[in-house]
Order: structure tokens, then C-alpha cells, then sequence
């Protein structure tokens, strides 16, 4: 694998975790409130994903490092974090809630397996649009026990629709273990029936850059849909509300040590490392500035963007 | 031309002018839907346009929204607001809310069209109104479908909308026979004045507005009294201005619908005249609705749930006279 995107990546996993390392402090000095899912540890499956794949992405509330590695800007994502108008979603939406159309970044979506229908619809649209990519839906372990998620399965294949099913196994539904509620520890099982199924180590970006290149590619075939699970671990709760009781110490200790930036950084030049960690810590420094000095929304636009402009004229 | 085949017409128009426009749904293919109204469109337009669905409601409203993310113009079928339940996380959770919490940079395009109310001995699971919970959702343009032409002109403007949509049809108005004017410019979001008249201002939509408007001639004639009738058309947003003007004018207020009355739509449209025109009331409002019941099988159980033309006749005959008309 080539230097330039070796580099790449580790920068976006460096930026994804100083970017939260930042979140959960503003978290606790009182900045940001409400529900704040951090990406530490699993910084590989995001940016390695968010990378390799061209088309468009829809993905959970769990998604400030896949966006960031998308390209949307660590300004407006933590501006977002503080409720701020330059947020991405202007302060409507929060940290769960981030889109950019722009760069096909579909969010940002806090209802479990909610938003895997909505990436079916758009696979169906890119189809029927002769385009070629497809989409990519991203979502956890616990998500493949919903209704919606056998649905899902059901018509991207009897369509064949290009989809991209990534599943982040982090081996926990919120802080149940996986085998409490799911019939199988590997999801794959679930999906065997449908489609091509990939494993991954989600803790090596390289894998899951790789993984995911292939898979975007095998959508363009007309084949229909693949699944890729993706073997992860994150370093921390659930959300920052959740005191990460049900995991041992020893747990987290073998999860720590799979740390995916240390699988990383041996490969890399000693200067390059140096030089982007200075980068990264200047970058997220001017991201919470920024948040800081933005202003809130005004108060006169509290209806705005329910409807279009058009639309509003009507509703109010 | 009949309700259902009005909608048809909008359908195939609008569908003849934008390419993005797909149909889905179940039964809506093939079979041209259960109530009939899509039938030929897969024929005119094909497969990729007119899509036969799983039954699987959930997965149905959330692909659509999908398809509107992804630049189409979706017009669902539920096959009846029943159903509509398993989809209600994708339309409250993402069909009206996507807009707002992504700041506007995501539209989403499309209208829901689903049937709904008591028909005849379809039991409880397939008799429910829904109205009063969709009304209840920011983000959301409800209409409730009475008339043909209403349906014929509300449906393609709704198609065009940018913000997403839920129609409202009733099961039993497939048949209602009406002349659609080609011409007219319809406001969807506009109350629609069935009758215009002096001493009691009836609100209604849907199917009720039938029931209501049947048994009028014998309420006039008994109480000695005109009645305005109002078909509300737009359940959200609700065209205030022409119901003010009309209480205004009669004093009197009375709201008619299928649903059960704990916490029934007309509610809302009573309260907020309480609220807003206390004043200009010579009498308390009534508001008649079904009954806090689930739909029986069996007819007469049925009926006696709902609304009919005999008790609107009798429950308005009674009010008027203990309200002094």
C-alpha cells in the first residue's frame, strides 16, 4: 500500500481521536451536553471505511470520526457538539445528527437500525439513476437484530441493489453482550443466506480500507449487495453516560492493546508521525476555538428548516 | 370521474412529466392496488417506476425516503393507515425530522398515501383512523382526501411539494363519483366551504363530511336553522382564517369525525376555537366522534361505534334544542 495513503490514514485516525479526546473533555467542562457517542478505539473500521468507499454513506450516531474522515470539517462538526450555528446541522441536530449531502454523508442516525431502509432506498436510486456506485450503510451489532435489518437484507438482494452492509462488531447492543441477545456472535450468520459475507479486523485500517475497496467494487457488478463485519472494540461506554461497568478490566486491557493507531504508526516515518501529531493537536485546538466563538441560533429561526422555505409559508 | 380514478389520473400525469417520480407499495403493480388505484400505471411506466413491494411497511416508507434522499420523487401506497403503525419510527423519525435536524440540507420529496377509517365489517385491526397521531408530528403536510377533484388537484400539487406529504384517503370513497374542474388551481391548505350558512358552522372531513352532509336538509328543517358546512381538507397545517370567519358569523361550532374521541383531531379544532374565539360562541361546541371502542366485526356493533347520518341527525337535533335553536 502506498505511503501517501498510509499517512493519510493514520493522520485521520489521529485527528478522529484527539477530535474526541476534545469531546469528552468540553463533555465535562459543561460544553457539549446531551448524548455524545465516542469513536475511541474504533478509529480503524471509520476512517478506514470512510475512505475506501466513493459512493454514498449512511451511517449511526456514532459518526464524528466517519465524518470527519469524509471531509466535513472538524470546525463545524464540534461547532456542532456545542449547539452552535456554525455547526453542521446548525445546532439542530447535534452530535448525532451530521449531514452533507455534499459528500454523500447521509448521517447520523440515532434511531438503532433506523437509517438501514433509508440506505436501500438510496442503493435503489443510484440503480435506477445508472450511477456508478452504490452505497454504503454502516451500523452495529445490535442493529442486526432489528426488524428493519432482516427487511433490509431481504430487499437489497432480491433487488440486487448496490449496498455496501458494514457491520461494527464491537460484541455489545449498548452494554449487553452480544450473545445475551443475538443468536449468533458473528452476524454474518445472519446474512449468509443473501449474500457474500466478509469477516475483517476492524482494529487494522489497512484491512478494512482494503475490505471495503473490494466490496465497493463487487456493488458495481450488478450482483446486488455484500456484507462486511467488521471485528472491533471500542475503548469507552457505550455513551459518555455509560460507566463501561460490564466489561472487565482484563477485557479492556486485551481491547487496549489492539489499539489501531499503535498497529499503525511502526509502518510510518518517524518525521511524518511527529509532524501530524503537532498537526492534529493544532487542528482540534483551532476546532474548539472556533465552537467556542461561534454564535448560538437565533431564536427568530426556531421553525426554520422544518419545511422548505415554500412549504413554511403554508405551515405557519 | 370516481375518487380512485382521480387519483390515478394525478398519478399518471405528473408521473408522464418527471422521471423521478416512482410509485411503491403493495399489490400496486400487478394487481393495480387493492382499492384500484394504480391500475395500468405499471403497464405505462414499468417495473423500475411501479414497484410491488414486500409487505413490510417499515422497510416501504423508509426505502422511500431513501429514494428522496437520493434525488427521487417516491409516492408510497400503504395498502391502509392500519399498517401504517409499523412504519410510524420511519415517519415520525425520519420522514418528518430528517429535514429539520440536518438543517435543510436534506428534502425529502414524497407523500405517503394511505386509506384509512371503517369500512364495512373489516374488524378491528383494519378499521383504525390515524389522523389525529399524524396531525401530531412537526414536519409533516396531512391531508384528508373527501372529493375527487379535491383528491385529483391535491395529489399532483402534493407530488411537486419539496416537503413530505401524508394523504389521507378513506376506504369507503374509492366510488364517489364526481366532475373534476380541469381548470381550477386548488389550495390544498384551503378548508373548503361545501354549503354555505348562517346559525352553525360543522366541521368535517373525510368521510364524515358525507354523513354530515346527508343528514343536513333534516337538521335545517327541524331546528329551523342554516348550517355551514366545512370540508377541512388540510388536517395540518389547519386553514384557521376560514374557520374563524364562519364561527364568527354563526356563533355555533360543531366538529364531526370517524375516530375515537379520546384524544380525537377535532379536539385540537375545538380547543383552539375556545381558546381563539370564546367570545363570539353563543354555545358550548359539541364534537362527535367513535367511540372509545375498538371496530367490532359484526354491523351493528360497527355502526353503533362510529358516527352515522341518523345520530349526527339526532345528537345535532338534540344539541340545538338545549342550545336554544
Amino acid at each position: 500500500m502506498d505511503t501517501a495513503l498510509m499517512e493519510d490514514l493514520y493522520y485521520s485516525m489521529l485527528l478522529g481521536r484527539h477530535f474526541e479526546y476534545a469531546a469528552k473533555e468540553n463533555y465535562f467542562q459543561g460544553n457539549i451536553s446531551g448524548f455524545l457517542h465516542l469513536d475511541i478505539g474504533q478509529e480503524a473500521l471509520s476512517v478506514g471505511a470512510m475512505k475506501a468507499f466513493e459512493g454514498d454513506v449512511f451511517t449511526t450516531y456514532r459518526e464524528h470520526v466517519m465524518a470527519l474522515s469524509r471531509g466535513m470539517s472538524a470546525n463545524a462538526i464540534m461547532a456542532e457538539l456545542f449547539g452552535k450555528v456554525d455547526g453542521v446541522s446548525k445546532g439542530r441536530g447535534g452530535s448525532m445528527h451530521m449531514f452533507s449531502p455534499k459528500i454523500g454523508f447521509y448521517g447520523g442516525d440515532a434511531i438503532v437500525g433506523g437509517h438501514i431502509p433509508n440506505a436501500v432506498g438510496c442503493a435503489y436510486a443510484r440503480k435506477y439513476q445508472n450511477k456508478k456506485t452504490g452505497c454504503l450503510v454502516v451500523f452495529g451489532d445490535g442493529a442486526t437484530n432489528c426488524g428493519g435489518f432482516f427487511e433490509s437484507i431481504n430487499i437489497a438482494t432480491s433487488q440486487k441493489l448496490p449496498l455496501v452492509f458494514l457491520c461494527e462488531n464491537n460484541k455489545y447492543a449498548i452494554g449487553t453482550k452480544i450473545e445475551t441477545v443475538s443468536a449468533f456472535s458473528k452476524q454474518a450468520k445472519k446474512v449468509e443466506a443473501y449474500m457474500p459475507t466478509v469477516e475483517v479486523d476492524g482494529m487494522d485500517v489497512l484491512a478494512v480500507y482494503k475490505a471495503i475497496k473490494k466490496a465497493g467494487e463487487y456493488i458495481k457488478e450488478g450482483k446486488g449487495p455484500i456484507f462486511v463485519e467488521a471485528m472491533t472494540c471500542r475503548f469507552e461506554g457505550h455513551s459518555i453516560s455509560d460507566a463501561n461497568k460490564y466489561r472487565s478490566s482484563e477485557e479492556m486491557k486485551k481491547c487496549k492493546e489492539l489499539d489501531p493507531l499503535l498497529k499503525l504508526k511502526p509502518l510510518l516515518d518517524k518525521v511524518f508521525v511527529e509532524k501530524i501529531e503537532a498537526q492534529v493537536i493544532r487542528d482540534i485546538t483551532e476546532a474548539v476555538n472556533f465552537a467556542h466563538e461561534s454564535p448560538e441560533p437565533s431564536l427568530a429561526e426556531l421553525n426554520k428548516y422544518i419545511f422548505t422555505d415554500e412549504g413554511l409559508k403554508h405551515a405557519l | 370521474m370516481l375518487y380512485r380514478e382521480a387519483i390515478n389520473l394525478a398519478l399518471d400525469e405528473t408521473m408522464s412529466e418527471d422521471i423521478n417520480i416512482i410509485l411503491l407499495g403493495e399489490d400496486i403493480a400487478n394487481v393495480g392496488g387493492t382499492f384500484r388505484v394504480t391500475e395500468g400505471l405499471l403497464d405505462k411506466y414499468g417495473k423500475a417506476r411501479v414497484i410491488d413491494t414486500p409487505i413490510a411497511e417499515l422497510s416501504i416508507v423508509g426505502n422511500a425516503i431513501g429514494m428522496a434522499i437520493g434525488g427521487l420523487r417516491p409516492v408510497v401506497e400503504l395498502m391502509t393507515a392500519n399498517f401504517s403503525l409499523l412504519a410510524f419510527d420511519q415517519i415520525v423519525n425520519h420522514m418528518a425530522k430528517l429535514p429539520f435536524m440536518s438543517a435543510g440540507k436534506i428534502r425529502l420529496p414524497m407523500v405517503l398515501r394511505m386509506p384509512q377509517g371503517v369500512s364495512k365489517q373489516l374488524g378491528a385491526q383494519h378499521s383504525e383512523n390515524y389522523e389525529n397521531m399524524l396531525s401530531s408530528v412537526p414536519g409533516l403536510f396531512v391531508f384528508a382526501v373527501n372529493s375527487p377533484n379535491y383528491a385529483y388537484h391535491a395529489l399532483k400539487k402534493s407530488i411537486k411539494m419539496d416537503d413530505p406529504v401524508i394523504f389521507i384517503e378513506h376506504e369507503l370513497l374509492y366510488n364517489k363519483k364526481e366532475e373534476i374542474d380541469m381548470k381550477s388551481d386548488l389550495d390544498p391548505f384551503k378548508a373548503r366551504i361545501i354549503k354555505e350558512g348562517e346559525d352553525i358552522t360543522i366541521i368535517s372531513y373525510l368521510k364524515m363530511l358525507d354523513d354530515t352532509a346527508s343528514a343536513l336538509d333534516d337538521i335545517e328543517k327541524e331546528l329551523n336553522c342554516s348550517c355551514e358546512l366545512i370540508d377541512l381538507c388540510s388536517l395540518n397545517p389547519v386553514d384557521f382564517k376560514t374557520l374563524e370567519a364562519s364561527i364568527k358569523k354563526t356563533g355555533r361550532l360543531i366538529m364531526i369525525e370517524e375516530g375515537h374521541k379520546m384524544g380525537s383531531y377535532g379536539a385540537q379544532i375545538i380547543s383552539w376555537a375556545v381558546e381563539e374565539l370564546f367570545y363570539f360562541l353563543d354555545a358550548a361546541p359539541l364534537r362527535l366522534c367513535g367511540k372509545n371502542v375498538p371496530i367490532a366485526y359484526n354491523r351493528k356493533l360497527e355502526l353503533a361505534s362510529i358516527p352515522t347520518p341518523k345520530s349526527i341527525k339526532k345528537d345535532i337535533i338534540n344539541w340545538g334544542r338545549i342550545n336554544g335553536l
